[in-house]
């Protein structure tokens, strides 16, 4: 139920619209409910032929209905799907403003693309519960109780089983169905899940499955796990159709009740011949609304799952905390000092990095060294002010940046990450992201100190040439030189390199590195690396492991004594291409 | 858009039968509407001008009660015949497109068509429920319940049922000539609606950076204006598009309200009897429903028509034709011989393999070296039989390959690919791959050839289970698992593609020492760029980037 409140008030905004899609909606129903009412009138009345001018106001009543139910109906739509779509609107920015707090420290789908996109599509599926739940089924109840409230000026007792099948049908069958839908899509879900994962299997590692001779065996495990999911989708369909048949029952029920009753009444006199027929018949009208619930109660289901994924991350937690009086940034130049850093992810038990020092002076360039999982990135993080430390401090000329606020932060230390985003637009936006205002020759300028002008130039459109979603049209190396190309155009006071030779191959990575190295020369630069060609050309350089600094001086001090920088420098050496 | 794809008859043999099922309780439906009404009619009709009292209608009413039942009975009919063979289809429509996949195998399989094809065999699939469920029952029901309707009322009178038989067409006129135009104005909207949500999820991933350039506040504002923009447009659209909608059901509400009001008239005139009136004035909507059903469930169809199109494009693919010889000479003794191959895949312009020739001799271990893009990988793909030479041949002694039955020729390779893939399972199902029968210790003892130690050092050993893609191990990890699986497989031939890619060179140094136990005593090609490999090879293959065609 929490689910369905967090909807509405995400709908608070479009109250007014909602409001005006029910009645419009319930008025449809009632037209078509009146049209067969009157219609009925109409036929038993002239069959007591009365003269013609007593039926002029019923079949004035019957055009008009029938006109005003299309017209209704049409509204009713239009207004409920403008309600949507301003649901979507508020709906979409206020998860982007969480986002924008807590990403991406605070949000573990950063690192993985489905899950994000997952999101985005929750959120569309949260306007799909108002289109698709709320608007049918207040509909129905406003209509509903219109219908019983006009049988029961007319024969209360039929009224009475009117309310009874159509409670009935509009709440016992749903109910059953989200029961017995809880119960097999909690067994359909793992089925799904299985057959899916061995089909992706299937497909994405056909070379492996076939070269080895697997291929036949896998595709019998596969159509038994289908088999097997067919079984359960026809006994899911077994609820689904007892919920059918159910509201054929309870409609067709509702005739007959009030069929019975009527026939009695006139016969004892009680009730006058002329209304029967409306009394019988306005059930058979009246059920189109209650139809309509049965599969809004599935799309709730459905939604109430993206709801509860959107809901979890509006109320997540930010990774970082904002000063509330933030103080002024202090002027360059700038010297960025690490003391005693521990820091740990959200949701870690163990801290990612543990008693770290360092200090960066400006333009002076260190290096960070260390395996994976050594903590590198976490320092990387802590310094943009994606993380906060939990123990120790960073301070920006003596200043505890925790104190300073994060944009400013940012404004002063600017990070060219591992896996830089590249948007889906052009090579030439793509880098003017750092700075709005650069000209057409600053980028050109900068593409040149990433030695990427002369294959910009090559290309038939130039820097216009669109980079297409996630950077897929440009080679890796590519990628990471236009991202590169927009942290110097941005030309920061300070700057941090994540591992950009990350993801590219080893030839591609050492002459990487090498421009890069060339390129920050005189600029203030921490460098994150796992390779250590090139890295003489840095001022100092730390090996971390486990969180911990466990060496640091400079490149030729470290090579020259005995331990893991030397150990490291050895291995990469001996798997140098001798070519 | 044809109504009902024969391809599906022949595809998903349950169809024929679910046809028959949809016809059947189709009938019934027809039958018992025209039933209720007949009923009601005569006992309305009978209380209000007769003075029947409840006792005289005694009979009547019971038969009502059963009409009602059945009326339930083949409600819940239609729904279990149209999900159970719904699920039956999507089983054997799935299971055709990937034992269709497979024997086109990894040559046809290409890496942008394999994302395509697992969409396909799941969502694809599941878009079928529309179609199925929806769709399929309601075309028969529109085609038998108004022609049952239509000439009950045509019996009982003629003029209402000339006033049906007029107006019932111009539905499924209304509904092509709006439909198309509000189509046309569709499909461009949902251009602009994937290409919002595209949007939408370019800015959320690349948030990060957004943050880092100070710019994740400005887009705020765009998000909200573009947001803006579309709810407009996409009003716009619905506005032309429900419009089908109201037409229709303005046609129908209109031909009730003309209907009624004639009969209501000559009722008045004395020209009709009062059953009569009511029975036509409960059978009129009945005509329009289902054809009205029809046009909404159209477009819940139209996905499911698109992805079963899609399926059977895949299903029609030729398979190349397959050798059966199964008389494999002894690699032992026989060579393997590329003889001037050259290899092109299908919409590409340059030939991924020109002209290429390669001797491996029994116990022979080549290097394969050369420029990205050359066809290195193409060369050993050649040899484990997933793409076929289109210009010369390869020769297993004296065979030609391509006349060997594939599956008996793999069981004599052991192939470790680029990217080797580790599959959901514990780590002693993966290195089983090749051989499912192997017993605990012979997988300890292939991993502990392969460098892959560390497996015994895991809590739960060979039975630690592995995410999807072996998540949970390093690169080099999983690179040793699946060497593991090669030296299980035991075959005199082994082909390593690239086999130390992506490894750092921690990782390198241990993978190495397991491949030159590997390679001793059996005949191997690899295919590397990186000079540690060269020297656990006894010859050094050099193959150049394919000359650019004049």
């Amino acid at each position: 139920m929490s689910s369905l409140l967090r909807v509405l008030v995400f709908a608070r905004a479009v109250r007014g619209r909602l409001a005006l899609a029910v009645l419009t909606g319930a008025l449809a129903l009632g037209a078509a409910v009146g049209l067969m009412a009157t219609s009925a009138w109409l036929i038993s009345r002239a069959a007591e032929h009365p003269p013609i001018l007593t039926l002029m106001v019923a079949i004035a009543a019957v055009r008009a209905l029938s006109i005003g139910r299309g017209v209704l109906r049409y509204a009713e739509r239009l207004v409920g799907h403008g309600a949507a779509l301003g649901v979507l609107r508020e709906l979409r920015v206020a998860v982007w403003k969480r986002l924008e707090a807590i990403a991406p420290a605070g949000l573990p789908e950063y690192r993985s693309g489905d899950l994000l996109t997952r999101l985005v599509a929750d959120v569309d599926a949260v306007a799909d519960v108002l289109l698709r739940v709320m608007i049918p089924a207040a509909v129905a109840a406003v209509a509903g109780a219109g219908t019983v409230a006009l049988v029961y000026w007319l024969l209360p007792s039929a009224a009475v089983t009117l309310l009874a099948t159509m409670l009935f049908a509009a709440v016992a069958v749903p109910w059953l169905i989200a029961r017995a839908g809880r119960r097999t899509e909690q067994r359909l879900v793992p089925l799904r899940g299985r057959l899916t994962a061995l089909a992706v299997e299937l497909i994405h590692g056909a070379p492996d499955l076939i070269a080895f001779g697997a291929a036949r065996r896998r595709l019998s495990l596969l159509a038994s796990l289908d088999g097997e999911l067919a079984k359960a989708q026809a006994c899911s369909a077994r609820t689904t159709g007892l919920a059918a048949g159910l509201t054929a029952l309870a409609a067709g029920l509702a005739g007959w009740a009030a069929l019975a009753l009527g026939i009695s009444a006139v016969h004892s006199g009680a009730f006058s011949g002329v209304a029967l027929a409306v009394v019988v018949l306005i059930p058979l009208a009246a059920f189109e609304g209650v139809t309509m619930l049965p599969p809004a109660v599935q799309h709730l289901q459905r939604g109430r799952r993206s709801v509860d994924r959107v809901s979890e991350v509006l109320d997540r937690v930010a990774p970082v905390r904002e000063a509330a009086a933030p103080v002024a940034l202090p002027s360059a130049p700038y010297t960025v000092r690490v003391v005693g850093l521990r820091a740990h992810w959200p949701g870690a038990g163990t801290p990612a990095l543990n008693g770290v020092d360092l200090e960066l002076r400006p333009g002076r360039r260190v290096a960070v060294v260390g395996s994976s999982g050594s903590g590198k990135t976490t320092l990387v993080s802590v310094l943009v002010r994606f993380l906060d430390p939990s123990a120790g401090q960073v301070t920006l000329n003596g200043t505890d940046i925790t104190t300073l606020a994060s944009d400013d932060v940012r404004c002063v230390i600017k990070l060219c990450a591992q896996d830089g985003h590249l948007f889906d637009t052009t090579i030439e936006e793509n880098v003017r992201l750092a700075r709005r205002s650069a000209t057409p020759e600053a980028v050109r300028a900068v593409l040149a100190q990433v030695r990427l002008l002369e294959w910009v130039d090559s290309l038939p459109e130039g820097a216009q040439t669109p980079v297409g979603e996630h950077g897929a049209r440009v080679s890796g190396g590519q990628r990471q030189r236009i991202a590169l190309a927009r942290a110097l155009l941005a030309d920061p006071p300070v700057l941090l390199l994540d591992e950009p030779a990350e993801h590219l191959d080893l030839a591609t990575a050492d002459v990487l590195t090498a421009d890069l190295l060339a390129a920050t020369a005189g600029r203030t630069t921490l460098f994150v690396t796992h390779r250590l060609a090139g890295l003489e050309a840095v001022d100092e350089v730390i090996v971390v492991h486990s969180g911990r600094v466990i060496q640091r001086g400079s490149h030729a001090a470290l090579i020259a004594v005995a331990g893991p920088y030397r150990r490291m420098w050895d291995r990469e050496r001996a798997a140098v291409d001798p070519v | 858009m044809k109504p009902l794809d024969r391809r599906l008859l022949r595809y998903a043999r349950t169809t024929r039968t679910y046809l028959a099922d949809c016809v059947a309780l189709g009938l019934a439906v027809a039958g018992l509407l025209i039933a209720q009404a007949t009923l009601l009619a005569d006992m309305i009709t009978g209380a209000f001008l007769d003075g029947r009292s409840l006792s005289d209608l005694r009979t009547p009413m019971i038969l009502l009660g059963a009409v009602v039942i059945g009326r339930a009975l083949v409600a819940w009919m239609q729904e279990v015949a149209a999900f159970r063979s719904s699920a039956a289809v999507k089983a054997q429509l799935r299971s055709r497109l990937l034992e269709h996949t497979v024997r086109l195998g990894p040559g046809w399989l290409s890496e942008e068509r394999s994302g395509e094809l697992a969409t396909l065999a799941i969502q694809g699939a599941e878009a079928l429920d529309g179609y199925f469920s929806r769709y399929l029952p309601q075309l028969v029901l529109g085609c038998l319940v108004p022609t049952a309707v239509l000439s009950w009322v045509l019996r009982a009178d003629l003029v209402a049922g000339v006033t049906i038989a007029l107006t019932l067409p111009l539905i499924p006129i209304f509904m092509v000539l709006v439909g198309r135009a509000a189509q046309r104005k569709m499909d461009r909207q949902w251009g602009t609606l994937s290409l919002l949500a595209e949007h939408f999820l370019d800015v959320v991933a690349g948030l990060p950076t957004l943050k880092i350039f100070g710019r994740a506040a400005a887009q705020t504002q765009t998000i909200t204006t573009i947001t803006g923009d579309y709810a407009r447009t996409t009003m716009s659209t619905l506005r032309v598009s429900f419009l089908s909608a109201l037409v229709l059901e303005l046609l129908s509400a209109l031909a009730v309200a003309l209907v009624a009001v004639a009969v209501g008239l000559r009722l008045l005139a004395g020209e009709l009897g009062l059953s009569t009136a009511l029975l036509v004035l409960m059978l009129t909507p009945e005509a329009y429903w289902p054809l009205r059903q029809l046009g909404i469930h159209y477009h819940a169809s139209v996905e499911g028509v698109a992805a079963a199109q899609r399926i059977f494009a895949v299903l029609e693919t030729p398979v190349p034709p397959v050798g059966t010889r199964v008389d494999l000479p002894d690699l032992a003794s026989s060579a393997v011989r590329v003889e001037d191959v050259t290899v092109k895949y299908p919409g590409r312009a340059e030939p991924a393999l020109q002209g290429a020739s390669l001797d491996l001799l029994p116990g022979e271990v080549v290097a394969l070296v050369g420029p990205s893009g050359c066809g290195k990988s193409t060369l050993a793909a050649l040899l484990v039989g997933f793409v076929r030479p289109d210009r010369g041949r390869v020769l297993i002694g004296e065979r030609v390959l391509a006349e060997l039955d594939l599956d008996t020729w793999r069981r004599q390779v052991a192939y470790l690919p680029q990217h080797p893939r580790l599959f959901a399972g514990t780590i002693a199902d993966n290195v089983r791959l090749g051989a499912h029968l192997a017993s605990d210790d012979e997988v300890r003892r292939a991993l502990h050839t392969a460098g892959a130690g560390f497996v015994e050092r895991l809590p739960t050993g060979i039975d630690t289970p592995l995410g999807e893609r072996g998540s949970g191990l390093s690169a080099g990890q999983r690179q040793r698992i699946a060497l593991a699986r090669t030296f299980l497989r035991d075959t005199p031939l082994v082909i390593l593609d690239e086999p130390t890619s992506g490894l750092d060179v921690e990782s390198e140094a241990t993978v190495l020492d397991a491949m030159r136990q590997l390679v001793a005593g059996r005949t191997a090609l690899l295919v590397t760029h990186r000079p540690a490999l060269l020297t656990i090879a006894d010859r050094v293959v050099r193959l150049d980037r394919v000359a650019v065609a004049a």
